[in-house]
């Protein structure tokens, strides 16, 4: 399995230069998430305004993949419809899964994550950003 | 005597080759390769005798008894106890550790007494621990290491106190890779009246380990760690203790009669050790025993340190590398940590993967000890037997490279 199917050059660009690092302030909704496995932790922070992502941040320590995956993440959704971004976390999660077929879903730059599929214990590290701000819109609005 | 240069032809596994490259196991402290003569050991005991033992009258049953017992007897004689009965089998060291806990443990240690670790223990050596504390209302205390990883000893009178009931701690640190002055903590902790368990996992595969010098009582160890296949460890103990302590778990083999309503115990060691055991698995322990004492542990002991010396000279010419435990070669065992600025233990150890090089990438179960350090999780490096120089030019080079790719270079 060659290295590069992993760390495609957007996933090391957003890791050296991570996109909406820190907290929001005032917060809507603030959530943590971990994964014990490898000791990665997030913090997801979100405000939302009729009805959109008027802004979201995550801080936390973690490797390449899952700051990088946090920082698409935030971008991806900031300005959004809450309701587009659930959708978005629906297909992401769809795509690290393989529950659906690459492209069904216009995931854009997020698919670069897609390499992670073929190393299994790298998808928690995908995944963990898209989770935490799944429970985090949970608490504004239970899905 | 040195470790011979061919002793890679005695490991199978080793021959192979992972992404095109040589396989360089540098994961050891997880788990040992296994020689061929353990190997075959195990498919001996499966194609020629396997059958329960302490049971049969017939001949297969009798030679895995005898074969059983024997390797209790070689276990026995490697750590330096009193007798082949000291010696508990256990699944691993988790199980032998929990048994004193259980065995010893609630019978001994009531409200208000303390129970003193270290920072620097491997979860194994904690949660049984916190299980007893908790049920009868104990104190856990903990003895503090330094920056260098080494356990600070100026305030051990005072974590001594005469409710101090057990002192548990490891004697070689899995993430340090520290040697630990056991024999004087049991010293001085005996002169408060604690008994003194010791985590042997990193140890007895790795340096001549006398249970009755080391002045201790109980002393756990993991056959995986040490040659032998997974699912078989244990405990020695002294034997007194072991009359004292009541079973750990009951049913078969541990009773010595049963009635309806209640039963009777077996004698030392057998009534710690109850239902059908990993018959097959422990006779290819003491196979593995007898492996590591024809090399010699003083030989195996040596060519770690050896290993240990280059390891870190080498690592130090890696930018951006920070080394977790004592700085030199000295006490320490082949177990070398690091982090390394900007990139994260998991990228380190999928990178170093695709050259084939095996390394551990977490928190090593020593979560209290990463979180003191101020990090997450730590990449690690660990050595054996089988451990060449080359194999650590290697993981050199890799590192160099992750360097680069990442772009912290």
């Amino acid at each position: 399995m060659s290295l590069d199917t992993l760390y495609r050059e957007v996933i090391l660009d957003h890791y050296s230069h991570p996109r909406n690092r820190g907290v929001v302030e005032p917060a809507d909704a603030v959530r943590d998430g971990a994964n014990p496995l490898c000791g990665d932790e997030i913090r997801v922070s979100l405000r939302v305004r009729d009805g959109v992502v008027e802004d979201v941040r995550f801080e936390g320590k973690g490797c390449s993949i899952s700051q990088a995956s946090a920082s698409m993440m935030t971008e991806r959704v900031k300005g959004r419809p809450v309701e587009e971004a659930r959708r978005t976390i629906a297909a992401f999660k769809g795509m690290m899964h393989a529950e659906q077929a690459p492209g069904a879903d216009d995931l854009g730059d997020l698919e670069a994550l897609q390499g992670v599929r073929k190393f299994p214990v790298r998808v928690k590290c995908a995944t963990l950003s898209w989770i935490t701000l799944e429970l985090a819109l949970d608490e504004l609005s239970p899905a | 005597m040195a470790i011979p240069a061919t002793i890679r032809d005695d490991f199978p596994i080793l021959k192979q080759r992972v992404h095109g490259k040589p396989l360089v196991y540098l994961d050891s402290a997880n788990t040992s390769q296994k020689p061929r003569a353990v190997i075959d050991a195990l498919v001996r005991y499966y194609e020629e005798y396997n059958a329960n033992i302490h049971r049969g009258v017939y001949a297969i049953a009798e030679r895995a008894t005898a074969e059983y017992e024997a390797a209790r007897a070689k276990v026995a004689r490697f750590l330096g106890a009193a007798e082949p009965a000291e010696v508990v089998f256990t699944r691993n060291i988790t199980e032998a550790l929990n048994l004193v806990a259980h065995s010893w443990g609630r019978r001994h240690v009531g409200p208000g007494d303390e129970i003193l670790t270290t920072e620097m223990e491997h979860h194994s050596d904690l949660v049984p621990w916190q299980f007893l504390a908790q049920e009868r209302g104990a104190r856990l205390r903990h003895i503090p290491f330094d920056d260098a990883g080494r356990l600070v000893l100026g305030d051990l009178d005072r974590l001594l106190t005469e409710r101090t009931k057990i002192v548990s701690l490891v004697h070689v640190s899995n993430t340090f890779g520290t040697v630990n002055p056991v024999a004087e903590i049991a010293r001085r902790a005996h002169a408060h009246g604690a008994v003194v368990v010791v985590d042997g996992a990193q140890s007895a595969p790795h340096r001549p380990i006398d249970v009755q010098a080391l002045g201790v009582d109980f002393f756990g160890f993991t056959g995986h760690k040490m040659l032998a296949p997974m699912g078989v460890g244990g405990l020695w103990a002294r034997r007194a203790f072991l009359e004292e302590m009541e079973p750990f778990l009951g049913g078969g083999e541990m009773i010595s009669d049963v009635w309806l309503d209640h039963a009777t115990w077996n004698e030392v060691p057998w009534k710690f050790e109850a239902g059908t055991q990993n018959v097959g698995d422990t006779i290819a322990l003491g196979v593995a025993v007898e492996y590591l004492e024809a090399l010699g542990m003083d030989a195996v002991a040596a060519h770690e340190q050896e290993l240990t010396a280059y390891a870190l000279e080498q690592l130090r010419d890696v930018p951006g590398l920070r080394i977790l435990g004592p700085a030199g070669p000295a006490d320490r065992g082949g177990v070398i940590s690091f982090a390394m600025d900007g990139v994260h233990p998991h990228d380190i150890a999928q990178v170093l993967d695709e050259d084939g090089v095996c390394v551990r990438a977490g928190h090593h179960c020593t979560k209290p000890l990463h979180r003191r350090l101020g990090i997450g999780a730590s990449v690690r490096a660990s050595f054996y037997v089988y451990t060449t120089r080359e194999e650590l030019d290697v993981l050199t080079r890799s590192l160099l490279k992750v360097r680069s790719l990442f772009r912290v270079a």
